[in-house]
């Protein structure tokens, strides 16, 4: 299953990957490598694959072809490598997918209970101390529904890493927020970088790629049109493609 | 009328709410002409309708004696039959002098029932656990008979006390086998889900009464001779098998309005299919089709009246043959308003109990 100590190499490595849906070619001949402590940004026009892409990456998606290597672990369909490589790879989602019949501090302790076998008081403190890094520890007994939206993405961060994760996938987290709830989650995911936590972000937030990201991603057309260094992916993208997309988005 | 209105212009209604009963009656029975007629044409129904059969099911009633005579009289319902009738309606053809042991077991079931579904007792999953492992063994024993005790048979079991074996059982067994039929079906391996589409699909495509048949003629033909498991038994079965499959859809409905997100958030925290169904999905589920899960349990305890047919004497069935007999001619409407009285209590009472239910469960978590 998963190694005790983390592998030397990559924290993930994806290599000549395709995907369909039925006829439909969604991704074609991906190649990514993101080091252990890398940040990445993904960005692309709506449809591109993005979503697909890093949903690929923990097996919520199968690829038909290539490889897909999360921290040595090659990605096949054995079920017990794949819960390997979910315990972790930790997600946050657009919608939040908070779990509403559970409070906070229950969403918080599922995981650690039930895959990772913590005793409950324990994990009630690993989650209140996670709460504590995102602000809200005051919210814990409270149900999702009764927060807002950046309360509740803030808690799906916190989740996400109660199940301590070397790698973290974000699918535009603050898409479905209120613009004066971005920067409470964009500060916890900066803090996160600050940590040298290995990151993958879909996210349309430029100012954020800017200052976090190692590496920016362009996708379009299920393709990766272009990756490079945040300054030289701005000032001088080396595809009309990219230029475009970047012309729309910063006006 | 709108004498004062001439002189200082129209009348306006009160700022704010008229208080006391007659803001009341204004707010709730004479909003607008249409309510207004409304409730005049109800108030007539309820005139024409509920002063005679007060007359008729108390006020001229006669409970008095031991037999028909004593009602020769009256012009109201003579509850002197279901008086006399009692102890059949309600324990069949059971021993007098073995009642104790119906009464032992309706006890128990009671008392573990209320713990397990009040919201003030705690210990639910023992309540919960006990009513559903231990007490069908409790009730087995001491209906049936051994470990000492003279055993009855179950030809001999009949009235409200069959209706509630049947109900029960049937309840208890749906429930579970209801949820493992909707997962299957909603499974992806073709071989599971296509046994639950088979078996949903043919068990809803028959009328209960035929699936009674089946059980207690055909299946006899199906087993090899001398091999004859009990009537009763077999009326179970099949009634618990029937209400499984509509469970089954019910629960289903539940399952397909659970975002897909849901199941995405539960599988990259890591969690297994049996932990996300059972921790996550089917909490969820089960709340949102709370009642249509009920109205199943409502229609199968009305169901197993149907036993009937097949020479079981539930409830209706005990009042049906008591009123027949020669002793009792010409009190059939007392039996049934009896029967009627007891099944809608228990409705009732299942249908009051849901909606308590659902506001409990409802506290706080809507938003998303
Ligand atoms: N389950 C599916 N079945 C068929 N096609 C799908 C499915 N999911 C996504 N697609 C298609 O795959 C393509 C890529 O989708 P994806 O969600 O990865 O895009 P995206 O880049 O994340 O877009 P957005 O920015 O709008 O989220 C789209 O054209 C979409 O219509
Ligand atoms: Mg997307």
């Amino acid at each position: 299953m998963t190694p005790a100590t983390p592998s030397t190499g990559p924290a993930i490595q994806i290599i000549g990957m395709h995907k369909w849906y039925g006829d439909f070619h969604v991704l074609k001949d991906i190649n990514l490598t993101v080091e252990k402590g890398e940040r990445i940004v993904v960005c692309g026009p709506s449809g591109s694959g993005k979503s697909t892409m890093i949903r690929c990456i923990n097996r919520l998606e199968e690829h038909q072809r290539g490889q897909i290597v999360v921290d040595g672990i090659e990605l096949t369909s054995d079920l017990k490598r794949i819960d390997g490589i979910r315990r972790e790879v930790g997600m946050v989602f657009q919608q939040f997918n908070l779990f509403p019949h559970l409070t906070v501090l229950e969403n918080l302790c599922l995981a650690p209970i039930w895959v990772r076998h913590m005793p409950r008081p324990e994990a009630e403190a690993l989650a209140m101390s996670y709460l504590e890094r995102v602000r809200i520890p005051e919210q814990a007994r409270k149900y999702p529904g009764q927060l807002s939206g950046g309360q509740q993405q803030r808690v799906a961060i916190a989740r996400a890493l109660c199940m301590n994760p070397r790698i973290m996938l974000f699918d535009e987290p603050t898409s479905a927020l209120d613009p004066e709830m971005i920067k409470e989650v964009l500060d916890v995911m900066v803090s996160l970088a600050e940590d040298g936590m290995t990151m993958l972000c879909v996210t349309h937030e430029m100012g954020f790629a800017r200052t976090v990201a190692n590496r920016v991603v362009f996708m379009d057309q299920g393709e990766i049109v272009e990756a490079a260094a945040p300054e030289q992916f701005f000032n001088a993208p080396s595809s009309e493609r990219t230029r475009q997309f970047l012309s729309q988005i910063l006006h | 009328m709108d004498a004062q209105g001439t002189s200082q212009g129209p009348i306006l209604p009160p700022a704010g709410v008229v208080h006391g009963p007659l803001g009341w009656l204004r707010a709730n029975l004479f909003s607008t002409p249409f309510n207004s007629l409304l409730t005049v044409l109800c108030l007539y129904l309820l005139w024409i309708t509920v002063p005679p059969l007060i007359n008729w099911a108390i006020i001229d009633a006669t409970v008095s004696g031991t037999d028909r005579t004593a009602c020769a009289g009256a012009s109201g319902a003579c509850w002197t039959f279901v008086k006399m009738r009692f102890g059949q309606f309600i324990y069949g053809l059971y021993p007098i002098e073995e009642r104790w042991r119906v009464n032992v077991v309706f006890a128990v079931g009671i008392l573990l029932v209320l713990a397990a579904l009040s919201p003030r007792v705690p210990g639910k999953l023992w309540s919960g656990g006990a009513f559903v492992f231990v007490f069908p063994v409790l009730a087995y024993v001491l209906l049936g008979g051994g470990l000492g005790l003279p055993v009855v048979e179950t030809r001999l079991w009949g009235g409200l006390m069959l209706t509630l074996v049947v109900a029960t059982t049937a309840t208890v067994v749906s429930l579970p086998l209801g949820i493992i039929l909707a997962l299957a079906r909603s499974s992806r391996m073709p071989i599971v889900k296509g046994t639950a589409v088979v078996f949903i699909e043919v068990v809803r495509g028959v009328p209960m009464i035929t699936v009674l048949f089946m059980a207690s003629v055909m299946l006899p033909l199906f087993l090899p001779p001398g091999m004859n498991f009990d009537k009763l038994m077999r009326a179970l079965i099949g009634i618990s098998l029937f209400a499984s499959a509509y469970m089954a859809e019910v629960i289903r409905g539940g399952l397909q309005a659970i975002p897909r997100g849901q199941i995405e958030a539960a599988q990259a925290l890591g969690l297994n299919y049996t932990r996300t169904m059972g921790l996550i999905v089917l909490p969820q589920a089960l709340k949102l089709v709370i009642p249509g899960i009920v109205n199943s349990f409502i229609s199968l305890f009305k169901d197993t009246t149907l036993v009937a047919i097949i020479g079981l004497f539930d409830l209706l069935g005990m009042v049906q043959t008591a009123s027949t007999n020669p002793e009792w001619l010409g009190s059939s409407v007392e039996g049934y308003v009896f029967a009627a009285f007891v099944f809608g209590c228990f409705c009732l009472a299942m249908s009051r109990y849901s909606q308590a239910l659902e506001r409990r469960l409802e506290t706080g978590h809507r938003r998303r």
